[in-house]
């Protein structure tokens, strides 16, 4: 028997925390993830919830006065938390990448494309400048942009929002990376373009195997796209598991509340079954679980913290009252 | 629906059309003189749009970034007015109102804006935010004011206590709320809702959206719920409208568009609609871009990313045919062959 290769990435008990005037901010308390090769995580949370410090995290772009306080980061078995900054800087581009929620973020605007994107190879490779240039424009077909010789020619400005997208998921490809962290990168997009855009992303991932967290706010936009989802609430994992498992037979009163939120023709006419109140502030949580004030299966049991137990389905699922599994 | 179809119309479009126009400044001007040939740009940001509002029912307007559709809000409102065709209100065309009429139309149709943030004044207090048009038109006394303003609070779920603060302490569902009260408060019969819960996180949304609905219970309301999101407007509309570059390209009741959508950029929308089916869809999603406003393509709009375009969608722009009573749709393919 041979040991299953390690996961691309593994999170542990990941604490980030914000040390500011008002006090401590728990972004991110004790988080357990794991992506495989050629796997998409779906990483699905309200704003506030902490899941672009988790991506944030990772890459190790936390600023002060944040600060990984705890917990392991490890990349292929090697631990990431700590890590020198040089190590960083050389996976950083080149073995993890990771795409914004705003391509105008990820590009400078008074550079061309091209020079962009050679700049980005040559950071972590010495090629000649036509190789580069090349890779560049294979990169930008690769990602369905029409006519790539002469956009490597434009400047950011010239592109629509869906072609700048598109050309900063091609930079964070240019050096085939192993792990691609998405933060909400079709959100500002119009529907038509989103789905251009998922169509390809998906396409890639299962050709070339790199394993994806692609952070979002819209189950329904991971729910076709993910093999796996994680639901954050507060800084925390409240459920993850298979994603037919986790959106048809939710295990958690708060997931089981964001499905039922969706507006969709179904719901016509009717109420939604809204989730009471709103997310708490990260400064002031409630005790125990943070969900406990809004949550209408709450009992007593919940004013402890509830731990991250093996759920149905193979699920893992944060709360004292698991909700059984009902056909939804 | 029959019932509907009968009632007069609450507010009426005829041929409205809406262009924003760019003039050709000093620097062009000179060059023009040196034979350059700079024009003024066009936007036709509506083009031709019939529609009628009656009065109950909520109408969904679905598009795109750039299709028209929060310029057509803003027509309807009276925030733009259109550069051509005629906005009638209860039957009577807004150019020959007399000024009782053209307030209650004022006064009729309120809106709200996607952005609480850019739509409250961050100097003023909730209940001034929210009472000072009810006392300005005198639907109340000043003395009044603040009780009514506490009425109208409790009825959007916000706390009355509260109306002594500013936006900047609400958080982005409760401000929207505040947006929401101060159009009730001048007793409108028709609200423009132009995008009012995109901005809001997920299970924020669905309260809002509750409560729109059972507002709408209360008092007898009108919405033209303008969204890009096809979920929400199947969750709130009774008749559903799809813009597409200024036009029109699709009218028909909410189920009819949902299972039997006639045209192509309906359809398209529809398939690239996320849902939370978790099968893996292996769909090719449609190709290309909205194309620029400032230039649209000629005959119809949507032909360069049609996969049932045809020679003649190139040179003519396909006219609203009706499909069967209240389902309108505009593409060559529901012409009969000739």
């Amino acid at each position: 028997m041979t040991l299953p290769p390690p996961p691309v990435l593994e999170l542990q008990g990941l604490q980030t925390h914000f040390f500011t005037h008002g006090g401590v901010v728990k972004a991110v308390d004790g988080v357990d993830l794991r992506v495989h090769a050629g796997e998409i995580l779906g990483l699905v949370g309200e704003s506030g919830s902490g899941k672009s410090i988790t991506g944030f995290s990772v890459i190790g772009l936390i600023d002060p006065p944040g600060r990984i306080v705890g917990g392991h980061i490890r990349y292929l078995g090697e631990e990431l938390a700590g890590a020198p900054e040089r190590r960083l800087q050389a996976l950083r581009g080149k073995e993890i990448a990771m795409i914004f929620q705003d391509p105008m973020m990820t590009l400078n605007p008074v550079l061309r494309v091209d020079t962009q994107m050679v700049e980005a190879i040559h950071a972590h490779e010495k090629t000649g400048a036509k190789a580069a240039l090349a890779r560049a424009r294979d990169a930008l077909a690769m990602v369905g942009i029409p006519s790539p010789e002469e956009r490597l020619q434009a400047y950011p400005h010239q592109l629509s929002g869906g072609m700048r997208q598109r050309v900063a998921i091609a930079i964070a490809l240019l050096n085939r990376p192993r792990l691609l962290i998405a933060d909400e990168p079709t959100t500002a997009l119009d529907v038509t373009i989103q789905a251009q855009i998922l169509y390809e992303v998906q396409k890639l991932c299962r050709e070339t195997g790199t394993a994806m967290v692609w952070i979002t706010h819209d189950l329904a936009v991971v729910s076709g796209l993910a093999d796996r989802i994680a639901v954050m609430y507060a800084g925390r994992i409240v459920e993850s598991g298979a994603t037919a498992d986790v959106i048809n037979r939710p295990s958690h009163p708060y997931t089981r509340g964001l499905v039922d939120s969706i507006p969709t023709r179904a719901t016509h006419g009717t109420l939604l079954r809204q989730i009471p109140g709103m997310t708490p502030s990260l400064l002031h949580l409630p005790q125990g679980c943070a969900f406990r004030p809004r949550c209408a299966h709450a009992t007593a049991a919940c004013l402890a913290v509830p731990q991250a137990e093996p759920g149905p389905a193979g699920k893992t699922v944060r709360c004292w009252n698991m909700l059984v599994a009902e056909t939804a | 629906m029959d019932t509907l179809l009968e009632s007069p119309p609450l507010l009426q479009l005829k041929g409205i059309s809406k262009r924003f126009v760019k003039g050709v400044d000093l620097a062009g001007r000179i060059a023009n003189l040196l034979g350059a040939r700079h024009r003024a740009s066009v936007v036709h940001a509506v083009a031709d749009v019939d529609l009628e509002i009656r009065p109950g029912e909520v109408i969904g307007v679905v598009g795109e970034s750039g299709c028209g559709k929060s310029t057509l809000g803003r027509v309807i409102a009276g925030i733009n007015p259109p550069s051509a065709g005629t906005v009638s209100y209860l039957g009577k065309p807004v150019a020959g109102m007399d000024a009782g009429e053209r307030r209650a139309w004022g006064l009729g149709v309120q809106m709200i804006f996607q952005n609480p943030m850019a739509s409250l004044n961050p100097r003023m207090r909730v209940l001034d935010i929210v009472g000072e048009a009810p006392v300005v038109h005198g639907l109340v006394k000043a003395s009044q004011k603040a009780e009514y303003v506490g009425a109208l609070m409790r009825q959007v779920g916000l706390d009355p206590d509260y109306a002594q603060r500013y936006p900047h302490q609400f958080s982005g569902g409760q401000r929207q709320r505040i947006g929401i009260a101060r159009a009730l408060a001048l007793k409108p019969r028709l609200i423009v809702c132009d995008e009012a819960v995109a901005a809001l996180d997920v299970s924020i949304q669905a309260q809002v959206l509750n409560l729109f609905l059972a507002l709408r219970r209360e008092f007898d309301l009108t919405y033209l719920f303008i969204s890009h999101n096809l979920g929400v407007v199947g969750h709130v509309s009774d008749r559903v409208v799809i813009m597409y570059l200024g036009r029109i390209v699709e009218v028909a009741p909410t189920e009819t568009i949902f299972s039997a959508p006639n045209h192509p950029y309906t359809q398209a929308l529809l398939s690239e609609l996320p849902t939370l089916e978790t099968t893996r869809r292996a769909y090719q999603p449609i190709q290309g871009e909205l194309p620029s406003p400032l230039a649209p393509p000629p005959g119809c709009a949507f032909h360069p990313r049609c996969p049932h375009a045809m020679p003649r969608c190139k040179v003519e722009a396909p006219l609203l045919r009706t499909l069967q009573p209240g389902h309108t749709s505009a593409c060559h393919l529901n012409d009969p062959p000739t």
